[in-house]
């Protein structure tokens, strides 16, 4: 009994000091990331080309997403709304619920999914390949080459793909409650645009989405070049992005908000 | 894939994106009602601002003519002092009464103006000395029942 | 003329997580030499090949590459001595999303200022040395186990490095190609000066080329001579290598337990 109790307390403690040393691991190479970024700015097109496999390539399930979360917070505005009276103010509803929250946080989680997961597998594969031994042995380094392209790319890509998302969004809303149910469309964009603010809004959604894109493409990347060179430590790998950007997202994101919309 | 087409995607993916967030900013946000136009700084004083909101608006005749932008609670005078952008546009009388009222019964409130007689225009940094505070409606009841009570009370 | 030497290794030691592989080895590689290194299955080839591109660091001795410690050299140092090198990795390690011909220009590209049609031209050179000048638009997903370790192999000397390691470049070809590439190597090392380092399992064909061998058994260097004293010799251990026979003082099997306990058969002597 007591054995027991005493080895899962040593169980605790040697899992934490283990998430210790592997968040200071992380630390150090997102540091170098950075620090070896010269050539992607330095050499663009390695930037853009990774831009098309993680932003374009993301788009059709962003602006899919985006129509039917839209949609359905129409449909549940609009039902619960017009009890008071004032489904007028279904676009409010839908355009804040988007900007501040859903579109930041569901577009990043869906990039984590799609182009995290993706960036994992391949730095991951290229290592178990050898593919970053042979590009140092010919005198290249493999974070500038490789990963700071791939970590930019995510960067740019995640604040559009969120304002898509979100513009998506209040789209497939307006579908729905103007076009179907039949709310007076000038109402729709005048309660919006009256209650919608640019700067703790608009702005305080964009950087949300900012610091996603900046969390989530950092543990891919990590992710990716930290993981064993075998085809379980690739997977392993794939799911632990998927995983722990899901969470860094939600915590992020309870973070930001308590900073930005606390005065309010 | 060629480099041309892929340049040619990525162009796309960015315009659209900065297209988005264009969208956001002016037909979803109010960006093109505050910021951009000049505007001017009023404060008011006020016992009570029930539950006024930075970036509320202001109203005169029903039509936004500025945002509240800050509230402060004065330590000498023990009341509200509330800082307002209003658009240059729109110039008011010294003696304006700014009031703050309910949109509705359960509305959001915002501040009203309605303008006074003076020949002198309120300047950037003035102060309006007219006010009336909010309705607060624990206050209202509460006088209600006072006034009902008071009313039984004759009889 | 005197070769000088490019490659010197001094009581190179070298373990795994506290398993010693290499123990105490010593060579010298001089500029336009071929040199092979045989040994067994996990004797350490592929470790001594990284240890001289300074991938890994040893826990003793020392690596010269034209007279600078490889281990003790800073960053930038370091990358500055491997563009002088070109290695040949034991599964080609091709860039999978670079066609065969950025794989070959990828070099010439990261290092040089060329212009494209130069690159062009270099590049279709080297495929053609290799044979593979019609397969350059193809992806290293289309193309053959031999075909791709051709492709790294034109990849690797892509900048004429004054050093090269091919790390098994003739497993996968068949006869013809074998004789091609082995040809080729020594054709290079003779026109370029340089110093190439094969590691093979292919006696005959390497004996034909080489200019000196090293045989490697228990992290040791069991055997070295030139292709005329290898094929004479009477050491059992290099016969048993040269003639390919089972038996003899080369271990087939990694270090284990008796067979038979591990077949649960010695319990009933027990
Ligand atoms: N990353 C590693 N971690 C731990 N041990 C390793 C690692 N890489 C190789 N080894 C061990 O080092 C020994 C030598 O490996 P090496 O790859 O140098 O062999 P080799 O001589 O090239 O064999 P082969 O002819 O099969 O390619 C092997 O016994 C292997 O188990
Ligand atoms: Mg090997």
């Amino acid at each position: 009994m007591f054995k027991h109790l005493a080895a899962s307390i040593r169980g605790i403690g040697h899992r934490t000091i283990e998430g210790i040393w592997q968040l200071g691991h992380a630390t150090r190479f997102f540091l170098l990331v950075l620090l070896k970024s010269g050539t992607s700015f330095r050499r663009f097109g390695l930037v853009i080309r990774e831009l098309y496999y993680v932003g374009v390539l993301s788009l059709i399930i962003i602006v899919v997403s985006g129509l039917f979360v839209g949609m359905v917070l129409g449909l549940q505005g609009y039902e619960t709304l017009q009890k008071y009276g004032s489904e007028s103010a279904v676009g409010t509803l839908v355009a804040l619920s988007l900007v501040r929250e859903l579109g930041p946080v569901v577009a990043a989680l869906l990039f984590a999914s799609r182009a995290g997961s993706a960036i994992t597998a391949e730095i991951g594969l290229m290592k178990a390949t050898e593919q970053l031994a042979a590009m140092g042995m010919m005198a290249v380094d493999p974070v500038a080459r490789v990963v700071a392209p791939r970590f930019w790319a995510g960067v740019i890509s995640m604040p559009f793909l969120a304002a898509i998302f979100s513009v998506m969004g209040v789209f497939g809303g307006y579908l729905v409650t103007v076009t179907f149910i039949g709310v007076d469309a000038g109402s729709f964009w005048s309660q919006m645009q009256s209650n919608v603010d640019f700067r703790i809004d608009i702005l305080n959604g964009f950087i949300k989405s900012c610091f996603f894109g900046v969390a989530v493409t950092a543990i891919a990347v990590f992710e990716g070049y930290d993981s064993p060179p075998t085809a379980e430590g690739v997977s392993g790998a794939t799911t632990r992005t998927v995983v722990t950007s899901s969470l860094a997202i939600l915590g992020l994101d309870f973070i930001l908000t308590a900073f930005m919309f606390r005065g309010l | 894939m060629q480099r041309r087409t892929l340049d040619f995607w990525v162009g796309l993916f960015v315009m659209t994106g900065i297209a988005a967030l264009m969208f956001l900013s002016l037909k979803v946000g109010n960006l093109d009602t505050y910021g951009i136009a000049d505007s001017y700084v009023v404060k008011g004083n006020f016992d009570n601002i029930g539950g006024l909101k930075t970036r509320a608006p202001v109203k005169s005749s029903g039509v936004v003519v500025g945002r509240v932008a800050d509230i402060q609670f004065s330590t000498s005078t023990y009341d509200a002092i509330v800082t307002m952008n209003i658009d240059s546009r729109y110039q008011f009388p010294k003696d304006t009464f700014a009031s703050i009222l309910t949109a509705g019964l359960l509305g959001e409130q915002y501040i009203g103006l309605a303008a006074g007689g003076d020949e002198v225009m309120l300047k950037e940094g003035d102060t309006i000395m007219k006010t009336n505070s909010a309705m607060v409606l624990e206050e209202m009841i509460g006088r209600f029942l006072f006034d009902k009570a008071s009313e039984d009370n004759d009889f | 003329m005197t070769p000088e030497v490019l490659v010197e290794i001094s009581d190179l030691n070298f373990s795994y997580n506290s398993r010693p592989i290499l123990k105490g080895i010593n060579m010298t590689m001089k500029r336009g030499q071929v040199i092979a290194i045989m040994g067994g299955s996990g004797s350490g080839k592929t470790t001594l090949l990284r240890l001289i591109g300074g991938e890994v660091v040893p826990s003793s001795g020392y690596v010269k590459v034209s007279g600078q410690v490889v281990h003790e050299l800073e960053r930038d140092a370091l990358f500055e001595i491997r563009r002088k090198m070109g290695m040949l990795f034991q599964f080609g390690a091709l860039f999978t999303d670079l066609s065969v011909f950025d794989n070959v220009a990828f070099q010439m590209r990261e290092h040089t200022d060329l212009p494209e049609s130069m690159i062009r031209d270099l590049v279709l050179m080297k495929l053609h040395a290799v044979g593979l000048r019609g397969a350059h638009h193809l992806m290293p997903a289309e193309l053959s186990g031999g075909m791709a370790r051709r492709v790294a192999l034109a990849r690797s000397i892509a900048l004429d490095p004054m050093l090269i390691m091919y790390d098994e470049p003739f497993t996968g070809l068949d006869p013809i190609s074998l004789g091609v590439i082995g040809s080729l190597i020594r054709r290079m090392t003779d026109t370029l000066g340089m110093t190439s380092v094969i590691v093979t399992h292919d006696v005959q064909e390497s004996l034909k080329i080489v200019d000196y061998v090293y045989f490697i058994a228990d992290g040791v260097i069991a055997a070295h001579g030139t292709p005329a004293e290898v094929r004479d010799s009477v050491t059992p251990f290099v016969h048993q290598f040269v003639h390919g026979e089972v038996d003899g003082p080369v271990p087939f099997h990694y270090p284990a337990q008796s067979y038979r306990r591990d077949l649960n058969l010695e319990k009933a002597l027990v």
